[in-house]
């Protein structure tokens, strides 16, 4: 069976960014599709109220 | 002297893009030091260390950008602060075509997406990276500081379903050819390899495309996959994965010493593999990787290039795997000019396994090397900011790199540790690693030529002469024009070598009496 894995190694690479734009534009200047997440921290960065919205979702 | 600071709530870049108009600011004449973070409680404490300390500082959040200047006038500061929206949009320019709010949103416009690459700060990655798993995505991940028991959690969750994290602390991965993070402009070929070693996959991949053959696919695991822990998790499902895809006709690992019981794990299931393995464990002794028919030993990585080439019977062109004569000529004629008192090698280095295989081929020559990331423990530096006797210091370590840009995107740090060493006049040779690529500087030797050259002159000065030994790490499909690199560090006067083993090599016999 084809595992995801494989898929991948198949390509093409179809990409999504999180973090770092330097990677997703480096990823865009070779012709890969990606889309980039703007990234923030969730909750404010706040741990208590970021498990919180785990919880709930 | 004066100071000030300006905070700006939920307004969030990530530590790249921060660096960069860090950079732009510390440009403005009068300007002493900035620092341009996020509020999050490390970057507070960076700010408290070096004395910006404010009520309002503390209450800042990790999502509020906080931009502090100290310099020679308080109109300076008020000119740099007033500035700062100037210099937010002339960066923000260079940033991808396409951008959502979620991931959600991210899938819902690429739902046949198969990669997510993350690099967010390492106490939110392990949460990321766990949506993007669920997500059915495979992972890139970049970022590091994820504790061994979320990378643990993330690896079982992806062998679970069929899909690959490669990381978390994973620098380079090609796949079908396309670059994710630091890696190298290489063409497509029939070589495979997985890589716990980063600068060493890089290493690996530059040097077979050099060579005139290619590389299929080059995995990076991360730093911690072969440890006891972690049992080789991703190491074992890219071994599958290469094993299965018809472009790979050999495999090649790379790797730095895994932990022991994984590393008999792994050897089992090399000897499953039908396709032929390429081992290049550095540190590893070679009698405990003997005696399995499809696994061949590479003492270096240049080792591990030959016999994979050799092996896939590639019209390729072998790399001499030794220095030329003209190379030992250069070397005899440096080693003319040198004073009695210059006895040592410093090496200041920005790739971690290229830190660790010079230490192992000087060991093997008989030299005991000092560094903050030791092949034998036994010579662990005291303090990493002070070299003793033969030092190699690898500066992309954390001890360096806490707030600061790592070596590979940024030369301030060696630039600094350049000059330091060059006021030991016991110093013979300094050797540096360049390494080229997407992602990394694009001026790699630029950046640290006026460092060489004041070095260089010191030297001079005290009627002596300081040898520069230089590797460079890339391929001439790079963004960074590999010849001018090479070029800029010829004309100033140093030895360049096409690979870390060849530098380390020259640096031995640099180092040798006659």
């Amino acid at each position: 069976m084809e595992t995801l894995v494989n898929k991948l190694l198949s390509g093409p690479v179809i990409a999504i960014n999180l973090g770092l734009k330097l990677f997703g534009v480096s990823l865009e200047q070779q012709g890969t599709e990606v889309v980039q997440v703007d990234w923030a921290p969730p909750a404010g960065g706040d741990q208590e109220m970021m498990d919180l919205l785990d919880d709930l979702l | 002297m004066a100071s000030g600071f300006v905070i700006r709530k939920n307004q969030y870049y990530d530590s790249v893009f921060l660096m960069s108009v860090n950079r732009r600011i510390s440009e403005v004449k009068g300007v002493q030091q900035t620092a341009v973070l996020m509020g999050s409680p490390t970057n507070k404490q960076l700010l408290l260390d070096v004395g910006v300390k404010d009520i309002q500082i503390d209450a800042a959040q990790p999502n509020d950008l906080i931009v502090a200047v100290i310099a020679e006038s308080p109109a300076i500061v008020e000119n740099v602060l007033g500035r700062l929206d100037e210099w937010l949009e002339a960066l923000q320019e260079n940033t991808p075509s396409l951008i959502v709010r979620t991931l959600e949103d991210a899938l819902s416009q690429k739902p046949n997406a198969n990669l997510a690459v993350i690099s967010v700060p390492g106490e939110y990655a392990a949460r990321e990276a766990k949506k993007a798993l669920e997500a059915r995505l495979n992972v890139f991940l970049f970022s590091d500081n994820v504790s061994i028991q979320d990378e643990l959690e993330l690896k079982q969750i992806a062998a679970g379903r069929g899909l690959l994290v490669m990381g978390p602390d994973c620098g380079t991965s090609l796949i079908g050819g396309v670059g994710i993070g630091f890696a190298n402009v290489v063409r497509r070929g029939p070589i495979g390899a997985v890589g716990v070693a980063g600068t060493g996959l890089q290493e690996f991949t530059s040097q077979v495309h050099n060579a005139g053959s290619g590389i299929s696919h080059a995995i990076g695991t991360g730093s911690h996959d072969l440890s006891g822990k972690i049992k080789g998790l991703t190491t074992l499902a890219a071994l599958d994965a290469l094993e299965a895809d018809s472009q790979t006709r050999l495999i090649a690992i790379i790797s730095k010493p895994p932990a022991a019981g994984t590393l008999s794990a792994l050897l089992e299931r090399v000897k499953t593999l039908k396709k032929p393995v390429v081992g290049c464990f550095l540190g590893v002794d070679p009698g405990l990787i003997s005696g399995i028919p499809n696994l061949q030993h590479a003492r270096t990585i240049d080792d591990a290039v030959r016999i994979a080439i050799m092996c896939t019977n590639e019209q390729a062109v072998m790399p001499a795997g030794v220095l030329t004569s003209e190379e030992l000529a250069a070397i005899r004629k440096e080693k003319k000019v040198r004073l009695p008192e210059q006895k040592y090698l410093r090496g200041i280095l920005a790739g971690g396994t290229f830190c660790y295989q010079s230490q192992q081929i000087l060991l093997e020559a008989g030299y005991t090397i000092y560094s903050n990331s030791p092949f034998d423990q036994k010579y662990q530096l005291d303090d990493p900011d002070h070299s003793v006797m033969h030092t190699i210091v690898d500066m992309g370590d954390d001890f360096y790199t806490v707030g600061k840009p790592h070596p590979m995107i940024d030369g301030t740090l060696r630039k600094r540790r350049i000059l330091a060493e060059s006021r030991d006049p016991q110093v013979a040779v300094l050797y540096l690693d360049f390494i080229l690529g997407y992602n990394a500087s694009m001026d790699p030797v630029g950046e640290l030529l006026d460092a060489i050259l004041e070095a260089k002159r010191v030297y001079l000065q005290r009627g002596a002469a300081l040898t520069v030994v230089a590797s460079v790490c890339g391929t001439e499909a790079d963004p960074q024009d590999m010849n001018f690199q090479i070029k800029m560090l010829q004309e100033a006067g140093a030895l360049v070598f096409r690979s870390n083993a060849l530098a380390s090599a020259a640096c031995s016999e640099l180092l040798g009496q006659g």
